[in-house]
């Protein structure tokens, strides 16, 4: 038994349907990539997973339990935690608010504030600031780190790499192999294919709501992707 | 035939139908046809406002005593004859709309609402403070002698304009929905910015819309004055003209011209059976129209729509539940 | 000096108005949701302590030790069993429903009390007050009012401030999808949030019926004070919905002066000026507008 398993799922908004039949597994402590282009239903999937959509067909199993009907909050009481894209901070809340707040579920763990500062330096700095007045890259810091907080066994990440700097990118993704090397599972989204593959153990690639190929990085061709990716 | 002539020749019809009881029926009938006409015509309006433009007003009973007293006024004070005192009643409402419209559309959501109700309140308390001319809070009589020849002329009078009121309304609300207000309309709905971005003026097409209803409530409210004679502010501005507006559209069925309709006969039904009980009729009402709103928010009439497939006025551009729902989401 | 007594008595009334705004905002920040009915709960409380005052012999600010728990199980029942089924179904829903409970309560309230104006029995405290000099006297009633209005508004800001559900509460007002994720029930929040506002709704009703004779129709009026305090305060904000309170007392009290039928309608003018100005009101939080 897997620790998560999708299982042939169809998802909707209103009458738009955004997954077709879509299947994933992921081992406990595996870090998985979901790839695809835009539109492609990999957000729709995140949010899926955590909670936040609901299929309306197939089934999704979690740490044994089935969790397809589970709202959001009560996946993030079982230890799955989503960095949305867009990074969604609070507004109101200010730099340290927003962390306390992804700790919510009183989860225990390894996470705790200071642990978060020793990871984000910068953000203990602008403990005060207002969620919303950093850059891109230090909000990004801040959802991330929110997160963590949860003390999550499995954290989704949704785009955190998109319109940062090159070298934002990377010191983000030095954190992400550092979060996996605790332990805790990863599935990650990403737009740039050549990102997820790296820092993937498995991936998967969605195509206009279904799975078009799946796979480790290192057993498939440069253009078996390209034509999973495109559809061409 | 298409649908529109059909559609014609059944008001056609239903209006010479009711137009004639004016030559046979009796008083008591006529009265509660006239009392009826002129609820449906409110509440037709109200659903206007808004089921098609998304504005929901409580503070439709500015326009009620507006009419009332701009018809005492233009009539006792000024002379004029009864209809041209009906109009003038339209008129007032409509002119006193513009600056409640401009005040009101300043407030987000559902403050909206408490905005129209505020300015209910300012027009009552303002006609209340004029207690040499208007008669302050104890109100005055309209002098009925002078503007009709006998009671009788002034109940076929008074029927024949609440007909004419009320399927104006449903022919102007019709009317209003194939055209290109319509269309604007249920852009606005179905998503405002986006609505503005295509280049709609979203809030020329609001305003038109209010303006309109309150022409329509204040020329009811003249009617009411007429019925009812004794000008009270207190019952004129009563919020309570409001409650029946919602109370029979939502019953009935919101975003549907039938729906109004379907919601004053049972709204008169419930009414006339429960008349003995007072509070209860108000309470019994108001868990109708929550329940309504909980369990079935597209009304009666939708609830028959989902039964059997007809339409008997073709807008095509109705609010259906899921319309509804997915309002909010967007 | 009759001017100043005036000034006085309109700034402690601006207390109460307080009082009624924040229970209105409270929910409207949280869940975007305007309370119709608002009004009228805060006359069911003045009427709920009525009946516990008459049937337990209690005193009526003791009364509130009852009635406030009471009214705020009420309101929590009510987001929970009612008002969370409308979240996300547009503005008409929410407005319907409050708007009918708002008929159904002055109706219930009709048949149980009559339409008869009621008092609450607080014995000599009703007048009692605290004399400045000949001309110049503060009423007991009317100080305490304020000084509840103020420590409710600092328990709240506290509340919002330091403790974990009031950040739930901040972050669910922000943003309840993302909230969720956090773990946050938002529908707990929503029906937390409709239950502190019955509980200060109640507290303001119960203050208002030992000051003044009341009647179960008087509770739009009420609903029409809260949110003017609100719109000339400013939404969403906690200490301009008490500084919305006093100008909108303060109105009302001067216009009474000059003529006595003017109370309300100055009121409502100062309001509508406000709203013609300066729309976001008068102490916004810059974010909010």
């Amino acid at each position: 038994m897997s620790f998560l398993s999708v299982d042939n799922i169809n998802v909707f908004y209103n009458e738009f349907q955004a997954l077709f039949g879509v299947s994933m597994t992921v081992e406990k402590g595996e870090t998985v990539a979901i790839i695809g282009s835009n539109g492609a239903g990999k957000s729709t999937l995140m949010r899926t997973i955590a909670g936040g959509l609901i299929p309306s067909q197939g089934s999704i199993r979690y740490d044994g339990a089935d969790t397809a009907e589970n709202s959001a909050f009560e996946m993030n009481r079982l230890g799955v935690a989503l960095v949305p894209e867009g990074r969604k901070i609070f507004p109101s809340l200010s730099v340290e608010e927003n962390l306390k707040i992804g700790g919510y579920s009183n989860r225990a763990g390894q996470w705790t504030l200071e642990k978060v500062y020793e990871l984000f330096p910068i953000l203990k700095e602008r403990r005060n600031n207002g969620g919303t007045d950093l850059s891109g890259g230090q909000q990004q810091m801040v959802a991330i780190g929110r997160a963590l907080m949860s003390n999550p066994d499995l954290i989704l990440m949704d785009e955190v790499s998109l319109g940062l700097a090159p070298i934002i990118v990377n010191e983000i993704y030095t954190v992400v192999r550092q979060i996996a090397q605790t332990g805790t599972t990863v599935i990650l989204v990403e737009q740039d294919v050549n990102r997820g593959l790296k820092e993937a153990d498995r991936f998967y690639c969605l195509l206009e709501g279904k799975v078009s190929l799946a796979g480790n990085p290192a057993d498939v061709t440069q253009d078996q992707i390209s034509k999973a990716y495109f559809g061409l | 035939m298409n649908r529109d002539r059909r559609l014609i020749l059944i008001l056609s019809i239903a209006f010479i139908f009711f137009a004639s009881f004016a030559f046979w029926a009796g008083r008591g009938t006529m009265n509660t046809l006239t009392e009826f006409f002129y609820l449906l015509a409110i509440a037709q309006l109200w659903n206007l406002l808004a089921g098609y433009a998304g504005l929901v007003s409580v503070g439709q009973q500015a326009w009620i005593g507006l009419g009332a007293y701009a018809l005492l006024v233009s009539t006792d004070d000024i002379g004029l004859p009864v209809y041209a005192g009906i109009v003038v009643a339209g008129l007032v409402a409509g002119v006193l709309a513009i600056p409640t419209a401009l005040l009101g559309f300043r407030l987000r959501g559902g403050y909206f609402a408490i905005g129209t109700w505020v300015m209910a309140e300012v027009f009552r308390l303002s006609v209340t403070a004029s207690s040499d001319w208007l008669g302050g809070g104890l109100g005055r009589s309209i002098i009925v002698n002078n503007l009709f020849s006998s009671p009788s002329a002034r109940i076929t009078s008074i029927y024949i304009v609440a007909i004419v009121l009320a399927f104006g309304t449903v022919a102007l609300t019709q009317y209003l929905m194939r055209s290109k207000v319509g269309l604007g309309l249920t852009a606005i709905r179905d998503n405002e910015d986006a609505a503005a971005s295509l280049g709609i003026n979203t809030y020329r097409v609001k305003m038109i819309i209010f303006i309109l209803c309150a022409v329509g409530t204040g020329m009811v409210g003249a009617l009411i004055a007429l019925n009812q004679i004794n000008i009270i502010p207190k019952s004129m501005f009563s919020v309570n003209w409001t409650a029946f507006m919602v109370f029979i559209v939502v019953i009935g069925g919101i975003g549907t011209i039938e729906g109004p309709i379907i919601g004053t006969i049972i709204f008169f039904l419930i009414r006339e059976y429960l008349s003995d009980f007072g509070e209860w009729s108000f309470i019994i009402l108001g868990v109708i129209a929550v329940g309504m709103m909980l369990i079935a928010p597209q009304g009666v009439w939708g609830l028959i729509k989902e039964r059997v497939d007809v339409e008997i006025f073709p807008v095509r551009r109705l609010i259906s539940a899921e319309r509804l729902k997915s309002l909010g989401r967007g | 000096m009759q001017w100043i007594n005036t000034l006085v008595q309109g700034i402690l009334l601006g207390g109460l108005y307080a009082l009624y705004g924040t229970g209105l905002s409270l929910i409207f920040g949280v869940m975007r949701i305007v309370n119709l009915a608002h009004g009228d709960f805060i006359m069911l409380g003045a009427f709920m302590s009525l009946l516990v005052t008459s049937m337990l012999g209690l005193p009526p600010l003791i009364s509130i030790a009852i009635v406030v728990p009471v009214m705020f199980l009420l309101g929590f029942l009510l987001q929970r069993g009612i008002l969370n089924q409308t979240i996300g179904k547009g503005l008409m829903p929410p407005l319907v429903i409050t708007f009918g409970l708002s008929i159904i309560v002055q109706n219930v309230l009709q048949m149980g009390f009559s339409a008869d104006s009621q008092g609450l029995d607080a014995g000599a405290l009703e007048t009692a007050s605290i004399p400045i000099n000949d001309q110049i006297s503060i009423g007991i009633m009317p100080l305490i009012t304020f000084i509840v209005a103020v420590a409710v508004l600092a328990g709240l800001q506290l509340f919002f401030n330091r403790t974990k559900v009031g950040q739930a509460f901040r972050a669910t007002s922000d943003d309840p999808e993302t909230a969720e994720l956090m773990g946050i029930n938002s529908r707990q929040i929503y029906a937390l949030a409709m239950g502190i506002s019955f509980a200060i709704v109640a507290l303001a009703g119960i203050l208002l019926g030992i000051r003044t004779n009341f009647a179960p129709t008087d509770g739009p009026a009420r609903l029409i004070f809260a949110f003017e305090a609100v719109i000339i305060g400013g939404l969403g904000s906690l200490w301009g919905t008490l500084a919305g309170g006093i100008i909108l007392g303060l109105s009302q009290n001067i216009g009474a002066q000059i003529n006595p039928t003017w109370f309300q309608l100055a009121g409502h003018i100062v309001t509508l000026i406000v709203l013609a100005v300066r729309p976001t009101g008068l102490f916004a939080r810059t974010r909010d507008s």
